[in-house]
């Protein structure tokens, strides 16, 4: 029999049992479309951090503290309080590859205008800081390196600052506000950023002169980290170079010994986003991927209970001359069909619900298309795989049994 | 009986035990006969002695345990199952006593199904030889009623189309009338006669010790093994018996 005739074999005993077979689809629709979502949400999520990363400028260059701890060991606390001033001063003193450099003290409190509070973080920062991030300031102005030298009770406050302290709309420029009972007069408002994709607010935070937070907020001597901009992002690798060789330098660290800061570009931070999206998508997707298992455990099923209704079908088959092997592909080509449908299904499921029901809800998603085609692959190969005892029974029978057999 | 005529099957000696535990049951004891192209020959025997077992060797369902059984010249025994599934393709014709259709499926369908298994077959070809073989039974005008809207009779013409469709060697049917009324099991022997007529090749086993009257030649089985092998030189005509019959009753 030719594989055309034995596509309308199968077809015709899918579809004269239409609620069973769709059930059995049933397992590999839902599976399936778990998949694709799963692998949309990973995807979009990759794709709107690498923007996100992309629009703080590529040519963004951290240290931070501590030697590199990709390796997973743990730190000494006094290994995180290298970063001093005087490293700070020398890269500007000596930069060549570099165009800006802010250190940064961070401290999370409440801050308080009148009868209002709420919580936010002060970063301590020098001017350039705002250049550095590309970010921009809507009213008002920075600091200036004077402020900086003075350790001067200033700041530029974000969005959600001012609305939550001042009201919607208002001008808080010239206001003193109190951020852990340190008065600290507004002098600057940022553009709105709106929320990050892990959901944090980029517009509650305020912006001090770091010595201000170093001396008067935080009384921390060291910093949190030190961010700068290469001239370019091609030339990001000699900034890292130059930036290493001063640090060595400043922090007497002896030939052979490991440094003890980190500098991450931003391309290394992209990719260091994307591993961690990725490994969380496969989690996502292997969980996913179990209920496809389930589902093909399902169709097995089916296709046990249909050869043994259909025996006396096989033995008539058999019988007029029909061989084993032509017989097996009957009812491996009926679970193919159940599984590949189930997949298309699932498919076209998965695409709706991350095209239109995951944006709805605020999260990005974009279906990759290799997921598509790996979905199709993944369904044939279960239709196959779980086929296979089936259509081995089928075709094991014995045609004056299976003739008899009522 | 008269010379050069064909031997389509040859049975030497074939034996056929089953293992049922520790029991063996003998179920073919040693036979030997042949059977030329064109005899109507009726298997006949009590219940147990061996004719549907006898049957399946004949249509190469099964091997024998010994002996040596030749179809059309060809060796059965030492033939794998797949070797057999192609034999039975082109060399056997099955009627089933309870006809075995295929369900919700046209006539013409049904009585394709052993071509299909054959790939020099195409679809129209395929569709033509099942047509003709429709034809030959008197189903002509019912090629696209389906399996289920048929009576018992109409199905086993239908099962005798198909089992002639490949134009087979020989022609097996195990209680072909079993299941039908008299009347219509008389139509049925006037379709075996006419086709006995046309040179084929008919092995009919039944109980019915009457239809022996009908067909060329009787084998009697008796605990696997023949007993009577009997030629009928008055065959009966199936033809005026069903004319003799009482007409149904009419409302
Ligand atoms: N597959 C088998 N396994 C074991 N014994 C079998 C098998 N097939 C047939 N037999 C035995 O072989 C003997 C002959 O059986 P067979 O079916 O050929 O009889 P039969 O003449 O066709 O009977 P009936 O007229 O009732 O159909 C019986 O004793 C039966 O029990
Ligand atoms: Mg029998």
């Amino acid at each position: 029999m030719n594989i055309l005739n034995l596509f309308k074999v199968s077809l015709r005993a899918i579809s004269s049992n239409k609620m069973r077979s769709f059930l059995s689809m049933l397992g590999i629709i839902i599976g399936v479309a778990a998949v694709i979502i799963m692998m949309a949400i990973g995807q979009g999520s990759k794709e709107s951090i690498r923007k996100e990363l992309s629009t703080m400028g590529t040519n963004l260059l951290t240290i931070r503290p501590g030697a590199d701890m990709r390796g997973g060991v743990r730190q000494d606390p006094s290994a995180m309080q290298t970063l001093k001033p005087t490293d700070y001063e020398t890269i500007l003193a000596e930069k060549k590859y570099i165009t800006k450099v802010s250190p940064e003290v961070n401290s999370a409190g409440q801050v308080i205008y009148g009868n209002n509070n709420t919580t936010t973080t002060a970063y301590g920062e020098a001017p350039d800081y705002i250049d550095i991030r590309q970010w921009e300031i809507e009213d008002g102005e920075c600091f200036s390196e004077e402020d900086v030298k003075k350790a001067a009770k200033v700041c530029v406050i974000g969005k959600t600052v001012v609305t939550e302290l001042f009201g919607e709309g208002a001008d808080p420029v010239g206001k003193t506000i109190r951020f852990k009972s340190i008065p600290l007069r507004v002098i600057g408002v940022l553009k709105s950023k709106g929320y990050n994709s892990w959901g944090m607010d980029q517009d509650n935070l305020i912006i001090v002169p770091y010595t201000c937070v170093m001396k008067r907020i935080a009384a921390q001597t060291w910093f949190s980290s030190i961010i700068c901009s290469a001239i370019t992002e091609e030339l990001s690798d000699q900034a890292i170079e130059e930036i290493t060789e001063i640090l060595r330098r400043t922090h007497k660290i002896k030939e052979g010994a490991v440094d003890d800061f980190t500098i991450r570009s931003q391309a290394e931070m992209m990719e260091t986003m994307s591993t961690t999206m990725d490994t969380v998508t496969l989690i996502l997707v292997v969980a996913a991927a179990f209920s496809l298992l389930v589902a093909g455990i399902g169709i097995m099923n089916i296709m046990l209970v249909s050869v043994t209704e259909r025996t006396k079908e096989i033995g008539l088959r058999m019988a007029v001359g029909a061989t084993g092997m032509v017989i097996s592909l009957q009812f491996l080509i009926e679970s193919v069909l159940i599984s590949l449908t189930g997949g298309l299904l699932g498919i076209l499921l998965g695409c709706c619900v991350s095209e239109f029901l995951v944006p709805a809800m605020g999260m990005p998603s974009s279906v990759p298309a290799w997921s598509i085609f790996v979905s199709f692959g993944v369904c044939v190969v279960i239709g196959v795989l779980f086929g296979y005892i089936p259509a081995r029974k089928a075709a094991n029978m014995d045609p004056i049994d299976a003739i008899r057999h009522e | 009986m008269s010379e050069e005529r064909k031997v389509v099957i040859e049975l030497d000696q074939v034996k056929r035990y089953f293992q049922v535990g520790s029991e063996t049951v003998k179920a073919l004891r040693g036979v030997s006969f042949k059977i030329y192209e064109g005899e109507f020959v009726t298997i006949q025997g009590t219940s147990g002695s061996g004719k549907s077992t006898l049957l399946n060797q004949l249509g190469c369902l099964d091997t024998p345990t010994s002996g040596e059984y030749y179809l059309d010249g060809i060796s059965v025994r030492k033939m794998s199952k797949n070797q057999r599934a192609h034999l039975r393709n082109k060399k056997i014709g099955f009627v089933f006593q309870n006809y075995n259709l295929l369900p919700n499926t046209t006539a013409l369908e049904n009585v394709e199904l052993p071509l299909m298994y054959n790939t020099k077959f195409n679809a129209r070809r395929r569709r033509e030889a099942a047509r003709e073989a429709l034809e030959a039974v008197g189903l002509g005008d019912r090629i696209n009623h389906k399996s289920n809207q048929m009576s018992g009779g109409q199905m086993q013409r239908v099962a005798i189309a198909r089992a002639l469709v490949n134009n087979p060697a020989v022609l097996l049917a195990d209680e072909a009338t079993g299941n039908l009324d008299t009347r219509t099991s008389f139509e049925m022997l006037v379709l075996f006669q006419e086709l006995y007529q046309k040179g084929h090749t008919i092995i009919f086993v039944t109980h019915n010790p009457e239809i022996a009257e009908y067909a060329s030649r009787n084998i009697m089985l008796r605990d696997g093994k023949i007993r009577e092998d009997t030629q009928n030189t008055n065959i009966k005509s199936a033809a005026e018996a069903l004319a003799a019959l009482p007409k149904p009753q009419d409302d």
